[in-house]
């Protein structure tokens, strides 16, 4: 039961308080480029919910196994190498290419698959699976995926189960984001926008106004996790 | 490098005002908007950049001849996520105050939009020296963007500019300006500003004798 309401309490601050856009200023470049209609934008919100969670796993086991310090593979093998050793084997300075390495892999390994056995979803959004391995979001929740496998102090431990949610609801929270501006931008259509606003600069007005309805979130996860002790 | 491409000077000052990565190209505005409620942490970011920048823009034109067409975006980031690793162990070792208050957006510079742009635009295509310059010139628009965002955001958010105290002590701190909603209207009103006048320059130049001048 703790753990599911954990589990919830992860989902809906992701999600909606520390949203990926209006929180963490984080795939600002598609929030822009892409909120132009909202089918693509969820097309593009979907293609980076399915990405980001691939990623996260990936980036999981990589971190967890690997990477951190400590981790049990790496330390199997130096001490299979050099029997006598005590230190502790510590390979982080390598997160960042590896990170973007498993990031790169897994959009090219999506792409490929759904060319081959779901021509449907691809036509549908296979245009923006390019664009999606340079998108801060999948980065930033692999950075926070890091904090919480290898720090040893500060962050709680988050187990695969945890870092799956985090990363599927900060992908649903991108979504969320993207397909409500692209709403406001298809009636924005018909509006008398000052020439000199048109285009990105009303919609980072609008993005301003969207933050400040976010910012109504803030202290919900307090008062849930009071209702879900009870 | 008589192939259409720009010269070595018109890469610097494209850079500032005519392709400013911020304002015009609308590239890079992840860090732009996140670390932007102070000046300090703002030009750290800019130096930050400024590194990575160079050294990936110098070692993907020394490279150049050997990328492969389909490859090259993987060879671009990896070059650059090892000049972030770079910066940023050097952040936490020299500034660790202010690496911690950066937090993620250092390693987000990755993925920064301006730097595999410049890469894939100018450094896989020119010499060095112009690859250079093209860094130089984005470094300072991307500065001058940074620059005039914090500004607005710290002085009229803490009442302070660079930490020192420039607005009278009965100023009323604007909370809403250090938090996200700040960075997004901010933005978004300068960029409305420099359209204007970028217009009106336009106007200008295309009208021989403009009206009431």
């Amino acid at each position: 039961m703790d753990y599911v309401s954990s589990l919830i309490l992860i989902a809906i601050s992701t999600a909606l308080i520390n949203n990926m856009v209006f929180h963490w200023f984080v795939g600002n470049c598609p929030f822009i480029g892409v909120s132009r209609r909202v089918d693509m934008a969820f097309g593009m919100g979907a293609a980076v919910t399915f990405v980001v969670s691939l990623a996260a796993a990936l980036s999981w086991v990589c971190t967890y196994f690997i990477l951190a310090p400590g981790a049990p593979l790496t330390n199997w093998i130096w001490h299979k190498i050099s029997p006598q050793s005590t230190a502790i084997v510590d390979l982080s300075i390598l997160n960042y290419i590896v990170y973007i390495f498993l990031i790169a892999a897994a959009v090219q390994l999506v792409e490929m698959y759904l060319r081959k056995f779901v021509p449907s979803l691809y036509k549908a959004f296979g245009v923006y699976l390019p664009l999606i391995t340079t998108n801060c979001v999948i980065l930033f929740v692999c950075l926070e995926i890091m904090k919480h496998v290898s720090g040893a102090s500060g962050p709680v431990f988050w187990d695969l189960g945890k870092a799956l949610t985090y990363a599927a609801f900060a992908g649903i929270g991108f979504m969320l984001a993207i397909v409500i501006m692209a709403g406001i931008r298809e009636d924005l259509d018909h509006c008398d926008v000052p020439v000199p606003l048109r285009g990105a600069a009303i919609t980072m007005i609008i993005a301003g106004i969207l933050a400040l309805a976010f910012m109504g979130f803030t202290g919900m996860d307090k008062n849930l996790a009071g209702l879900l002790k009870q | 490098m008589a192939n259409g491409l720009p010269s070595t000077l018109k890469r610097f000052t494209n850079g500032i005002l005519p392709e400013n990565p911020v304002f015009r190209q609308i590239l890079g505005i992840c860090p732009t908007l996140a670390v932007t409620n102070s000046m300090d942490a703002a030009m750290t970011m800019v130096v930050a950049v400024a590194f990575v920048l160079i050294c990936s823009n110098i070692v993907t034109s020394l490279i150049r001849n050997l990328l492969k067409p389909h490859l090259r975006i993987l060879v671009f980031t990896l070059t650059i996520a090892a000049f972030v690793t770079i910066a940023d162990r050097l952040l936490a070792a020299y500034v660790y105050e202010m690496s911690k208050k950066l937090g993620p957006y250092v390693p987000l510079i990755i993925v920064n939009c301006i730097i595999i742009a410049r890469c894939e635009v100018c450094a896989s295509r020119q010499r060095v020296v112009a690859s250079v310059a093209d860094a130089l010139g984005q470094t300072v628009g991307f500065g001058l963007a940074l620059a005039a965002i914090a500004s607005v955001r710290e002085i009229l958010g803490f009442g302070t500019w660079f930490g020192l105290p420039v607005m009278p002590s009965i100023w009323p701190s604007w909370v809403i300006m250090i938090l996200p909603p700040g960075a997004f209207l901010t933005l978004g009103l300068l960029m409305g500003g420099a359209n204007w006048i970028g217009r009106a320059w336009r106007a200008r130049a295309a009208a021989p004798r403009p009206a009431g001048a």
